[in-house]
C-alpha cells in the first residue's frame, strides 16, 4: 500500500488540533447548561459533560504527537470498553438483584424516592443492557473488525471518543433516573440532550467501522462485520425515529416526545422490540460468529447458512415489533404482522445457533476441556432456547395467558442472562490474555466455578419465572361460577412471593459468578502467573506468545 | 481466483472449504440443512394462510380483512355481552328486590355475596384489608362497632356517599383539633384522655380523671354523648369499648384530642353500578358485625 498521507506529521498535528477543539466546544456546551441551564437536572448533567470533555481534553494533550503506526491494532480503546464493561456488568447485575429484593420484600426501598422501584428499574435495564452489553460490543467490535480486515482502526482519536463518549453518556442517563430525569420510554429514557449526545457518539462509531472495512486487506468481510454492521445502522435509525422529541427549551432537562396515542406505543416497541434485535441479537451474534470459531480453532459450519439466515435476520425482525401490543388499542392488521413476522423470524433466529453449535463438530472435547467455549456454547443453546420462546409468546392465543406476567420477565432474562451475558463472558475470557498479552488466564478453576455459579442462577431464576408467570396469567383470567373474578390482583402478588424469593437468589448467584470473573480478569491483567497453565489450551495465550512458542 | 485455489477439503467433516479466511477462521461451504429450510417455508406458508383468513396488509383505504371477518373489538363486545346476559336474570333480581330482602333468598344471597366478595377485594381491600379486618386508621368491619350504622342500608349509604368524601350527600363529621387550635391546655388533654380511659377502666389517676370528667361534659359530650358511648348520627366514636380505630393507648387518645381526626373514605356511586354497591353492602353486612 505504501506511505499514505495520514501517516505524516502535518496530519498528526491536524487531528489533535481538531480533536482539542472538539473536546473544548462540547466543554462549552456543558458550562452554558451548568451555568445558564433552567433546572438542576441540566445543570448537573452539563457539569457531568463539561467534566468529561476536559479530562479527554488533557489526555489528548498529554499524549499528541503519538506516533499512529498503522501495521500495529489500536486496542487501547479496547482495552478502556472491557474494563468499563465489567464495572457497569457488576453494577447493572447488583441493581438488578436489588430490585429483584425488593419485589420479594417491598420495605427494603426504605421509602427513599432515588432507590424507588421507579428509578432503579431503568437504571437496571440501562446498566445492562446499554452500559454491560454496549461495551461488549464496543471492545468486541473494535477487536474482530481489525482482525477480520486486518487493517488498523480507522481514526486517531475518534475510537478514544467513542468510549469515552458513551460511558460520559451511560453516567448522564444513570444518574438522570436516579434524579428522576426520564421521559418515560422503556429502554430509551434519556432525555433528548443525552439522546443528541449519544447521536454524536454512534456516528462517529458507525464511520469508524465503515472506514475500518474500506481499508480491509481481505477481499472479503467476515460475517462477523456484517452483523456488527446491521447492528450499528439498525441502532442508529431506531435511536433518531424513537428518540424525536420537542424540548421545552434548550436550556432545560424537559422534552415532549412527537407522537401521541397509538403511534407513539407503536414507534416505541418497533424500536423496543428492535432494541433486542438489533443490539442484543445482531451484535452478540457478531460475537459468536468470531469467537466460538476462533476459540475452538475449527471451521464455521455453513458460509451459506450464515449468508441466508444474516439477511432472512434482518428483513424479518424489524417487522415483529406489534407483538408488544397484543390486544390493545393498535389495530388488528398491525398485531397479526407482527405476530406472523414473529413465527416467520423463528428459522433465521435458529440459524445462528445452528452455525455456532454445529462449528464445534471435530471439537466437541473442547465443550468439556475448556470452561470457556462451555460458557459460548451454552449462550448459544440459551440463545435458541430464547428464540423459540419469542415467536411462541408473539402468538395471540399464548400472549393472552403470558402478556404482563413474570413469563415475559423470564423470557428476556434467559435471552439476556443466558445469551448475551454469557456470550459476553466467554468473549471477554478469550479477550483479556489476547489483549494484555497474557499466556492465559489467571485461573481456568475460576472459569469452571463462574460458568456454574452463574447457569445455577440462570436457571432458577427462569424456572421462577416460568413458574410464577403462568400462574399469575391463570389467576388473572380465573371466573368463579357465577361469573365473578375468583382472585383479587393482591392475592395473585401474594402467590408470587416464593417465586421472588427464588428469582432474588438465582440473580444473587448470577452476581456471585460475575465477582468470581472480575476477581480472575484482574488478576490476569496484573500479570500474575496463571496457576493452571496445563489445563488451558493453546488459544488462551496472545497470539504474540502463541507465535513465539511455535 | 485465489480462493478456489485457497479451497481445501476439512479433515474432520470431508466438507470443501470456501477458500476464505480471516484471521485463521475458515467456512465450510455445507449446504442450508433441509430441516431447516423446510421449517422456514413452513412458517412463510403458515404466515400468509393467516394473512388470508384475518386482517393483515394495510391498503389505502383501510387494510385487508380477511376471510373470517375477525375484529378483536367485536370479540370483546361479544364476549362481555355474553357474560352479562348469563347473570343478568340474577342481577336484575338483585336490583328489583329490596335490600334487606335479598338476604332471605338462597340464590340472590349467593349471587350477591360472590359478587360483593370481588367487588370488596378488588376495591375495598386495600385498606379494609382483605378479611374486612381494618388496619389503624381504616376501621375493621368483622365488628359490631360501626360509626356509621351497622344495618345494611345504612351500611350501602356509606359505600355510596363516602366518609368526608367529595360527594355532597357523603357522611361528615369533624373531630375538632383541641391542642393545635389552643382550645384545650396540655395539661387539659392529659385529663381528659385519663377520664376517656376510665370509660374503658383503665385510667391509674384518679384526680386527673376527676378534672377530665368536667372537660369532657363541657367539650366532648355534646358528640360522643354523656356516657361517651358515641352517636351514631354524628359517626362519634364509641369511647367506652375495646374498639379503637386509631389505637387504645394513651398517647394514641392524647394525638386524637391534640390534632384532631377526620379519616376518609371515597364515594363509590357512579363508579360501581348500583346492583355491585347492594351486593357490597350485603357482603359487608354479612362479615360478622352487621345489626
Amino acid at each position: 500500500m505504501g506511505k499514505s498521507a495520514d501517516t505524516t506529521e502535518e496530519w498528526h498535528a491536524l487531528t489533535d488540533a481538531l480533536a482539542v477543539g472538539a473536546a473544548v466546544l462540547f466543554a462549552v456546551v456543558g458550562l452554558t447548561w451548568a451555568f445558564a441551564g433552567i433546572d438542576d437536572g441540566i445543570r448537573f448533567h452539563g457539569a457531568v459533560l463539561a467534566a468529561a470533555a476536559v479530562i479527554g481534553a488533557i489526555y489528548i494533550l498529554m499524549n499528541m504527537g503519538q506516533t499512529h503506526d498503522r501495521s500495529v491494532y489500536f486496542d487501547g480503546p479496547i482495552k478502556f470498553a472491557t474494563i468499563a464493561s465489567l464495572f457497569w456488568g457488576v453494577a447493572g447485575f447488583l441493581i438488578g438483584d436489588v430490585l429483584a429484593w425488593h419485589l420479594a420484600v417491598p420495605a427494603l426501598n426504605f421509602d427513599l424516592p432515588w432507590i424507588s422501584f421507579g428509578r432503579l428499574r431503568p437504571l437496571h435495564t440501562s446498566a445492562v443492557i446499554f452500559a454491560f452489553g454496549g461495551n461488549v460490543l464496543l471492545a468486541t467490535s473494535f477487536f474482530v473488525v481489525q482482525r477480520t480486515c486486518h487493517a488498523r482502526l480507522a481514526g486517531r482519536w475518534s475510537p478514544w471518543f467513542v468510549v469515552w463518549g458513551y460511558n460520559a453518556f451511560i453516567v448522564i442517563a444513570g444518574t438522570g433516573y436516579l434524579l428522576g430525569i426520564t421521559q418515560g420510554k422503556e429502554y430509551a429514557e434519556p432525555e433528548w440532550y443525552a439522546d443528541l449526545f449519544l447521536t454524536i457518539v454512534w456516528v462517529t462509531y458507525l464511520l469508524i467501522f465503515l472506514g475500518t472495512l474500506a481499508r480491509r486487506k481481505e477481499p472479503h468481510i467476515y460475517v462477523a462485520n456484517w452483523f456488527y454492521l446491521a447492528f450499528i445502522l439498525t441502532v442508529a435509525m431506531l435511536h433518531l425515529v424513537n428518540n424525536a422529541a420537542l424540548p421545552v427549551s434548550f436550556l432545560g432537562s424537559q422534552s415532549y416526545i412527537l407522537y401521541a396515542g397509538v403511534q407513539d406505543a407503536m414507534t416505541q416497541w418497533w424500536y423496543g422490540h428492535n432494541a433486542v434485535g438489533f443490539f442484543l441479537t445482531a451484535g452478540f451474534l457478531g460475537i459468536m460468529y468470531y469467537f466460538v470459531p476462533k476459540r475452538v480453532e475449527r471451521p464455521v459450519y455453513s458460509y451459506r447458512l450464515s449468508i441466508v439466515h444474516f439477511w432472512t435476520l434482518i428483513f424479518l425482525y424489524i417487522w415483529a415489533g406489534p407483538h408488544h401490543l397484543h390486544y390493545t388499542a393498535l389495530p388488528d392488521w398491525a398485531q397479526t404482522l407482527g405476530m406472523t413476522f414473529s413465527i416467520m423470524l423463528w428459522m433465521p433466529s435458529w440459524g445462528g445457533m445452528i452455525n455456532g453449535l454445529m462449528t464445534l463438530s471435530g471439537a466437541w472435547d473442547r465443550l468439556r476441556t475448556d470452561a470457556v467455549v462451555r460458557l459460548l456454547v451454552v449462550s448459544v443453546a440459551f440463545y435458541g432456547m430464547s428464540t423459540f420462546e419469542g415467536p411462541m409468546m408473539s402468538i395471540k392465543a399464548v400472549n393472552s395467558l403470558s402478556h404482563y406476567t413474570d413469563w415475559t420477565i423470564g423470557h428476556v432474562h434467559s435471552g439476556a442472562l443466558g445469551w448475551v451475558a454469557m456470550v459476553s463472558f466467554g468473549a471477554i475470557y478469550c479477550l483479556v490474555p489476547w489483549l494484555w498479552k497474557r499466556p492465559g488466564l489467571y485461573s481456568m478453576r475460576l472459569v469452571e466455578w463462574h460458568f456454574w455459579v452463574a447457569t445455577i442462577g440462570i436457571l432458577l431464576y427462569i424456572t421462577a419465572m416460568w413458574v410464577s408467570g403462568i400462574t399469575q396469567g391463570l389467576m388473572w383470567r380465573a371466573y368463579d361460577r357465577l361469573g365473578f373474578l375468583q382472585y383479587s390482583f393482591i392475592e395473585t402478588v401474594e402467590a408470587m412471593k416464593p417465586y421472588y424469593v427464588i428469582r432474588a437468589i438465582g440473580g444473587l448467584l448470577f452476581l456471585a459468578g460475575s465477582l468470581i470473573m472480575v476477581w480472575n480478569i484482574w488478576r490476569t491483567i496484573r500479570g500474575d502467573a496463571p496457576v493452571d497453565i496445563r489445563d488451558q489450551p493453546r488459544i488462551a495465550a496472545a497470539p504474540e506468545l502463541r507465535a513465539a512458542a511455535e | 481466483m485465489s480462493e478456489k485455489k485457497n479451497r481445501e477439503i476439512d479433515a474432520f467433516t470431508g466438507v470443501e472449504t470456501t477458500g476464505h479466511e480471516w484471521d485463521g477462521i475458515k467456512e465450510l461451504n455445507k449446504p442450508l440443512p433441509r430441516w431447516w429450510i423446510w421449517t422456514f417455508y413452513a412458517c412463510i406458508v403458515w404466515s400468509i394462510g393467516y394473512w388470508v383468513v384475518y386482517p393483515a396488509w394495510p391498503t389505502p383505504d383501510g387494510y385487508t380483512k380477511g376471510l373470517w371477518n375477525y375484529s378483536q373489538r367485536a370479540v370483546v363486545t361479544a364476549e362481555g355481552e355474553a357474560a352479562r346476559a348469563a347473570q343478568g336474570a340474577l342481577r336484575k333480581q338483585i336490583e328489583a328486590t329490596p335490600l334487606g330482602d335479598i338476604r332471605k333468598n338462597q340464590d340472590l344471597l349467593r349471587f350477591a355475596m360472590a359478587a360483593g366478595n370481588a367487588a370488596f377485594q378488588t376495591n375495598c381491600s386495600a385498606c379494609h384489608g382483605r378479611g374486612g379486618q381494618g388496619f389503624t386508621g381504616y376501621p375493621n368491619l368483622n365488628d359490631d362497632d360501626w360509626l356509621w350504622g351497622g344495618s345494611v342500608e345504612e351500611i350501602q349509604k356509606t359505600i355510596l356517599y363516602g366518609v368526608r368524601s367529595e360527594h355532597k350527600d357523603t357522611r361528615s363529621s369533624a373531630m375538632p383539633r383541641y391542642g393545635l387550635d389552643k382550645i384545650l391546655t396540655d395539661s387539659n388533654i392529659d385529663d381528659v384522655s385519663e377520664y376517656v380511659l376510665s370509660l374503658s377502666k383503665r385510667s391509674t389517676d384518679p384526680k386527673a380523671v376527676e378534672s377530665g370528667a368536667k372537660i369532657f361534659g363541657e367539650q366532648c359530650a355534646s358528640c360522643h354523648g354523656a356516657d361517651g358511648k358515641g352517636i351514631v348520627e354524628q359517626g362519634s366514636a364509641n369511647l367506652t369499648d375495646g374498639i379503637w380505630l386509631y389505637g387504645s393507648s394513651k398517647t394514641a387518645i392524647m394525638e386524637s384530642i391534640r390534632n384532631g381526626r377526620g379519616g376518609q373514605m371515597p364515594y363509590w356511586t357512579g363508579r360501581i353500578d348500583p346492583m355491585t354497591i347492594k351486593a357490597l353492602a350485603v357482603y359487608v353486612h354479612s362479615l360478622g358485625g352487621g345489626k
